[in-house]
């Protein structure tokens, strides 16, 4: 691998990531309104760990659901560019296709990490008390769950043709891997199949592992969602790699 | 060292054979030429060269580093510069340069001095904080250049580099790459399809066609295997009289007026306007690359016409576009 050029491509991200501030503050707006309305407004909702309210619940699990989304839709913005003819410079620059694909997940965990910390920071303040230490721990958690999602985009956008199929997979993957994940409920009291489908759902784990620094309880034990992460970390980074070998230049 | 040999080198498509066979060797400093039409396979052919698509068969050297099997290497020693345009929108100036450096692994210290000297051989030294999306084609044109230049590359690819630009960017261009050549010896491979560019800039020019380097050589070699310089002539021409003259190779009627092929138009121009008759309108012009073009790749487009043309009409359109 190719530090030089992983950090290029990380420099590049980060100067249109930057760049745009009110795509920064945009992201922030639908998990603003699950805390803010959903979780307020759902005052009846019963908080499954004693001791916190619904919205303090369902926290955890909306940084996960930002995390996820942010991640996701920067993955599969590479179809960009290809329109954009930036990839051609890059497949036609001297480093391996391993080498692009890293800089290009860490530019999507870049995304994914800034968006953390400032989602952290407005819950802190105003929905569940936070000290610094678990502030850091969410954030550590954060790099290998945005790493495994980006990957996630980062290959169905190395194998998606036009930007058309974006609603496609936001319908039938993103979406779907946040209401199974357990992030607006308590697993242990879902209905059977909801529970089945959700154990193959790595967002599950993203959420039980917030759940865990945040709350102190889960559903899962700490190993369990560490182990099932880092599974789905490598399985991702395989496919990934295997995409982005195939990656070519389109016409 | 040749800077590049080919071996036979092939692209199949599942349809169409893009490159079928081509073998060439370019030495070190030379500006080569590919011309051809549409879909001859030119990009094909440098795309293969640049390692940015695999060939179906055959091999080639570029810098002493085979395409197949040492692709990083061959990429080291090259700067492209695409058809269409891949310098980064969302970037400004100075920041696509400093990319395209560190991806290319240039010593961190050399990098900002080199941005600048290749701002201002581009003439972009005042737009280089300004955003790509705010430059004109002929802007980003040259900007894409000086990115195609800046790790010092061995040898230039210029797929189109002109493709699109008014005339003056186009011989700012053309004078850019002159510099290159005398300056630093890099050997560049140029496309075009605007004869005067090849012939300005090329040392050597291979047509291609369907795949095929049909003729390789000199822009002033082939020219004189077309032949001759060319005099048109109207009004009332005594044909017979031109025939004889022994300097006179053809007589033809085109478009109302005689089109006279003749060896040493300078000398020998009095006495043809003497033979001639009453001449109305006389009009002398040397070959160019245009007629040579025509006569090699025109003629085989109407002859492959002729074989597969599956209506009068395309054959009509295809005869006609190589008699323009």
């Amino acid at each position: 691998m190719n530090i030089n050029a992983v950090y290029a491509l990380l420099f590049r991200e980060a100067k249109i990531f930057f760049r745009e501030k009110e795509r920064i503050i945009s992201i922030l707006i639908s998990p603003l309104l699950f805390l803010f309305v959903m979780g307020k407004g759902m005052a009846s909702g019963t908080s499954p760990v004693a001791g916190y309210t619904y919205q303090q619940f369902i926290f955890p699990g909306i940084v996960a659901m930002t995390i996820l989304f942010t991640s996701i839709t920067y993955g599969l913005y590479i179809i960009w560019d290809k329109r954009l003819d930036f990839l051609k410079e890059v497949l036609a620059a001297p480093i391996s296709r391993t080498t692009l694909f890293v800089g290009k997940s860490l530019g999507g965990m870049l995304g994914a990490i800034v968006e953390t910390l400032l989602l952290v920071i407005i819950g802190a303040l105003f929905i569940l008390p936070l000290d610094p230490v678990k502030i850091l721990l969410s954030l550590a958690a954060a790099f290998p769950i945005s790493y495994m999602i980006t990957n996630v985009g980062l290959t169905i956008g190395a194998k998606m043709k036009s930007m058309e199929g974006f609603g496609l997979v936001m319908s039938f993957l993103t979406w779907p891997l946040f209401f199974f994940s357990g992030a607006l409920f308590d697993l242990g009291t879902a209905a059977h199949y909801i529970k089945i489908i959700s154990l193959f759902d790595p967002v599950t784990y993203c959420v039980d592992l917030l759940r865990i620094i945040m709350l102190g309880q889960g559903a899962f034990s700490i190993w369990a969602d560490l182990g099932a992460i880092a599974v789905f970390c490598l399985a991702t980074t395989v496919f990934g790699v295997s995409a982005f070998g195939k990656l070519q230049q389109e016409k | 060292m040749a800077a590049i040999k080919t071996e036979n080198l092939v692209k199949r498509y599942s349809e169409v054979t893009a490159v079928n066979g081509v073998s060439l060797e370019i030495p070190e400093g030379e500006v080569f030429g590919l011309l051809g039409p549409n879909g001859a396979g030119k990009t094909t052919l440098i795309s293969m060269l640049a390692t940015l698509v695999s060939p179906t068969s055959g091999t080639a050297l570029v810098a002493g580093h085979d395409i197949n099997t040492h692709s990083l290497e061959v990429r080291k020693n090259i700067g492209i510069v695409f058809q269409e345009p891949s310098v980064d929108d969302l970037l400004t100036a100075r920041e696509n340069l400093y990319l395209h450096s560190m991806l290319y692994g240039m010593p961190r210290h050399e990098i900002n001095p080199k941005i600048d000297k290749m701002l201002a051989l581009v003439s972009l030294t005042e737009r280089a904080g300004s955003f790509v999306k705010t430059f004109s084609g002929g802007m980003r044109r040259r900007l894409e250049i000086a990115r195609g230049l800046i790790h010092g590359p061995k040898i230039l690819f210029l797929d189109e580099p002109t493709l699109g630009l008014d005339p003056s960017s186009r011989k700012a261009v053309w004078s850019h790459i002159r510099e290159l050549k005398e300056t630093h010896n890099t050997t560049i491979i140029l496309t075009t399809h605007y004869m005067e560019e090849a012939d300005s800039l090329a040392d050597r020019i291979g047509i291609i066609n369907q795949g095929k380097i049909i003729e390789l050589d000199t822009p002033a070699a082939l020219k004189k295997k077309v032949g001759q310089d060319l005099v048109f002539l109207k009004g009332e021409i005594d044909e017979a009289a031109l025939k004889a003259l022994p300097f006179v190779n053809s007589v033809e009627r085109e478009n109302g007026r005689y089109k006279i092929g003749l060896v040493n138009s300078g000398a020998n121009l009095q006495a043809l306007l003497n033979a001639g008759g009453k001449i109305e309108e006389v009009e002398v012009r040397r070959v160019t690359l245009d007629d040579v073009f025509l006569k090699f790749a025109g003629q085989q487009i109407s002859e492959d016409a002729d074989e597969h043309a599956e209506s009068i009409f395309e054959r009509i359109a295809v005869n006609r576009s190589a008699r323009k």
